[in-house]
């Protein structure tokens, strides 16, 4: 019975879906407000990646209702799997297995992958305004590096005090911005406050290089605090 | 054309979500078929963005910044998705961490043991 009314609802579903995916026309040209947008961050911001103008200015205020996001999901899970309970005696004290040693080839390819993983992120975080990148992703890229450190060494403790810190400093940076933002130029967390600079260097376009760095920091010790929130 | 595939690849995934949501009885799966839920969808609004014959919306010696505006794909479900990605991720945390808590409480993954709230 149960697997009946899931076939029709699955059924139903699939009707609604495919009226629109056979039907869909490709459009052939950019809709006004995209060509708005294509057309200004190259000009105004002067960043060659149009998807992270966007995100680190046009539309930064919703980047940031999405830190806020992240920062509740992992004070979410800090509170569900936390320390806190077993302490209070909620749940009846269960000795943890003692965790096995990691392999020698996880141990080995930890060592030599962590460096590189971590390298890798901070390039990724860096390029975020010439290329395809950014603060999420290189953010997530970092705490692959943690899990990876993690899986090596079962015995390891990340640091959660630091991390703590280092992500509540990262936030407080990123509204100081905004804010220096609706002071010295154009609104909120607009880039133009630190100088625009040539267009494809290194350092320019303005603070969004400086927003990618303080989002990935921030994202990546966040999932890191996540990752050691699940373990027992 | 490439949109209506990638658009049917999304939905498709979304359909398999589903069915995975209503016929599994370990939470993690349930928990693994709402992740191939949310993916599907972000292919779904990817693959609304795009323009005929568009390419990437970067401009580097590839795509001039006088050539943009006649071929790059709309940024904007780029961005969108980007976004979505990130809360996919924290809710499958968060369905994780209950997860846990469930399996300590009733030392199985089954959700047919969660009958507390059934009259």
């Amino acid at each position: 019975m149960r697997r009946l009314t899931a076939l029709t609802a699955i059924a139903l579903f699939a009707l609604v879906f495919a009226s629109v995916a056979l039907t869909y026309i490709e459009p052939a040209a950019l809709s006004p407000l995209a060509l708005s947008y294509v057309r200004h961050v190259p000009q105004d911001l002067n960043a060659p990646n149009v998807v992270t103008g966007i995100l680190l200015t046009y539309r930064a205020f919703d980047t940031l209702g999405e830190v806020a996001a992240l920062f509740m999901a992992a004070a979410s899970v800090g509170l569900v799997v936390g320390a806190g309970w077993r302490r209070a005696g909620a749940t009846p004290a269960q000795e943890p297995a003692p965790p096995r040693e990691a392999s020698e080839i996880v141990r080995t390819g930890a060592q030599v992958l962590a460096p590189l993983v971590a390298i890798f992120a901070a390039y990724i975080i860096m390029n975020g305004h010439l290329s395809a990148g950014g603060g999420f992703q290189g953010g997530a890229v970092l705490a692959g590096c943690a899990a990876l450190i993690l899986m090596a060494d079962p015995q390891k403790r990340l640091n959660l005090k630091f991390l703590g810190a280092v992500e509540s400093l990262a936030g407080v940076l990123l509204v100081l911005v905004g804010v220096a933002g609706v002071v010295f130029a154009g609104g909120f967390l607009d880039n133009r406050v630190l100088p625009l600079g040539t267009f494809g260097a290194f350092f320019s376009a303005g603070a969004i290089p400086l927003l990618s760095v303080l989002l990935g920091v921030k994202v990546g010790c966040e999932l890191s605090v996540i990752l050691e929130g699940f373990r027992a | 054309m490439i949109s209506n595939i990638v658009m049917a690849t999304g939905f498709v995934l979304f359909l398999v979500g589903l069915w995975g949501v209503q016929s599994h009885r370990n939470i993690l799966r349930i928990i693994i078929s709402y992740s191939l839920i949310g993916t599907g969808a972000h292919l779904v609004i990817v693959a609304i963005g795009y323009v005929a014959g568009g390419t990437a919306p970067i401009i580097d010696r590839a795509l001039p910044a006088a050539e943009a505006p006649a071929r790059a794909i709309d940024p904007i479900p780029s961005a969108l998705v980007v976004t979505a990605i990130v809360i996919g991720l924290a809710v499958t945390a968060i369905m994780l961490a209950y997860a846990i808590r469930l399996y300590e409480k009733k030392k199985t993954l089954n959700v047919d043991a969660l009958t507390e709230s059934k009259g």
